[in-house]
């Protein structure tokens, strides 16, 4: 995968109550094109359902979002998900839920073949191409995740912690696994999580959400290039304890709140 | 108190083994006891005839070809109506199970007709379709019918939100959709639906064919009991039910080569 995508977002005073429940409140941010953008905040902020707006899978009661750029040529979905549960077919191997989102868009079956296998390279997948899901572990479902989402050829790339579900040594090799994938895409990315270490290790931008209703707490750019970050670097401890002081207070109420929206 | 006391294990029990053979030999138990009970006297034979009896009547069945004929017409009412009913019932299954239009008029008409007893029909039915097959078919596919709709509409209720939503993130068409995530995911909830519409069928196939058939082997058993020939009655029973466990068997190698991802 070389050239990245040219597309941009923007969020234009976005808000969203489900009934009573107010999640959103006037949101507006841009997202420049190849960005990856991190949101974080406490939980039950309405980080995720910012996210399923930003990619159309939620309409939200004011506002709107702007697409800007025509996507590559080569682009089958510009709007791509990987989701936090993995939503896998659990009937399709590898090789079949890859091959979904292709599937009456990449009519050739031999270049969606293709397609597929160099997908499973790029993810680590080539030995499990016929496996069930269910036949997987957790770290090795969301590299099914993650291959379905690229093999699209994607202008924009939406994660919804897609690595909340694993185990925490899984959850670090494959940071690094991904890490690396988004930074060599260069698609524009929004990355949704609460793990502060996890924003830090692949974010152009962190967006801080206040908690319910969320609205953008503060925006922190980390300039060090993806590609040269490090466990452990000062430039990212730093940013790190600063971002979690501004965390703290909130997270803490958070989790004193009776949960609505469950 | 002493100071050493070996922890007994307390976690036995509560998880019953499948032995074949101990089925298959209980069922041969219980008619060797029959025939022993049929030879001593204990058991008159106008009451009961002995297994050796009913083997006698089905040997002398078959070889007249009485067995075959009845056999036959009552295969084909069973395939006709069987067939029939569930394609309908998927049908409408899927359309209540997809559509708010569909959805709350088709539940209503069903909670209101389903728990009719379709033999209290089946006089209406001859006067509707004639006393030829016609009635029989549709007393059959009427009852085949509402169990498949509910176990259609049931299947896809519990097909996973995030799955459609994943297919609706991939800009998959409705139709694909349908063929792709939701039918596949309802497909074990629609097959446990088959192993009930089978046994209806053959309830309603009887009755139907006691109530107006010359041919069949409902119509058989209620001759040979007019008759007082217990042996033909009984092989006729025996013939049900071995028809009805040879479906099973050939659902169960369905539900396996269907289900290998599970």
């Amino acid at each position: 995968m070389s050239s990245g995508s040219s597309t941009s977002l923007k969020l234009e005073h976005v808000s969203h109550h489900f009934g009573s429940n107010f999640v959103l409140d006037d949101i507006s941010l841009d997202i420049a094109p190849g960005e990856v953008v991190a949101l974080v905040g406490p939980s039950g902020c309405g980080k995720s359902t910012l996210l399923n707006i930003f990619g159309g899978l939620l309409q939200p009661t004011k506002g709107h979002v702007l697409m800007h750029g025509e996507p590559r040529s080569d682009c089958l979905n510009p709007l791509t998900y990987v989701f936090q549960d993995f939503a896998l077919l659990p009937w399709r191997t590898v090789a079949g839920n890859i091959s979904l989102g292709l599937e009456g868009k990449m009519r050739d079956e031999d270049a969606r073949r293709e397609r597929i296998g160099e997908m499973l390279r790029l993810t680590g997948l080539a030995d499990f191409a016929n496996a069930y899901p269910k036949q997987l572990s957790g770290g090795m479902r969301q590299r099914v995740g993650i291959a379905r989402a690229l093999a699209v050829r994607p202008a924009c790339l939406f994660m919804d912690e897609p690595l909340s579900a694993l185990d925490a040594q899984t959850r670090t090799l494959l940071l690094e696994e991904f890490a690396m994938l988004i930074a060599r895409a260069a698609i524009t990315t929004v990355y949704v999580t609460h793990n502060l270490n996890e924003a830090l290790r692949l974010a152009h931008r962190i967006v801080v959400l206040s908690r319910r209703p969320g609205r953008i707490k503060a925006i922190v750019g980390i300039d060090l290039p993806i590609e040269a970050r490090r466990e452990g670097d000062p430039d990212l401890v730093v940013a790190e304890k600063r971002l979690w002081s501004m965390i703290r207070d909130e997270a803490s109420a958070a989790d004193r709140e009776l949960d609505d929206a469950r | 108190m002493r100071a050493e006391v070996l922890v007994p294990f307390r976690a036995a029990g509560f998880s019953p083994r499948h032995h074949a053979w101990s089925g298959v030999a209980t069922l041969a138990l219980v008619i060797l006891a029959w025939q022993g009970g049929s030879a001593t006297g204990l058991i008159p034979d106008l009451f009961l005839p002995s297994p050796l009896a009913v083997a006698r009547a089905l040997w002398r069945l078959t070889l007249s070809g009485e067995l075959r004929t009845n056999l036959l017409a009552s295969v084909l009412r069973l395939a006709v109506g069987w067939t029939l009913g569930t394609m309908i019932g998927i049908s409408v299954g899927i359309a209540v199970g997809i559509f708010t239009l569909a959805r709350s008029p088709v539940l209503a008409l069903v909670s209101a007709l389903f728990p009719i007893p379709k033999i209290a029909l089946v006089p209406l039915f001859i006067i509707w379709f004639g006393i030829g097959e016609g009635s029989k078919f549709a007393t059959l596919a009427i009852g085949v019918f509402f169990p498949t709709v509910i176990s259609t509409y049931s299947g896809i209720d519990n097909v996973q939100r995030n799955l459609v939503m994943m297919g609706q993130s991939f800009n998959l068409s409705t139709w694909s959709i349908v063929r792709k995530i939701m039918l596949p995911g309802a497909l074990p909830s629609v097959l446990a639906g088959f192993r009930i519409t089978i046994s209806v069928a053959i309830i309603l196939l009887v009755a139907a064919e006691m109530i107006g058939a010359d041919s069949g082997i409902g119509a058989f058993i209620l001759a040979a009991g007019n008759l007082y020939r217990t042996d033909d009655l009984i092989a006729g029973v025996v013939i049900l039910s071995l028809l009805g466990l040879s479906l099973s068997a050939i659902l169960t190698r369905i539900e396996r080569a269907a289900f290998s991802w599970r």
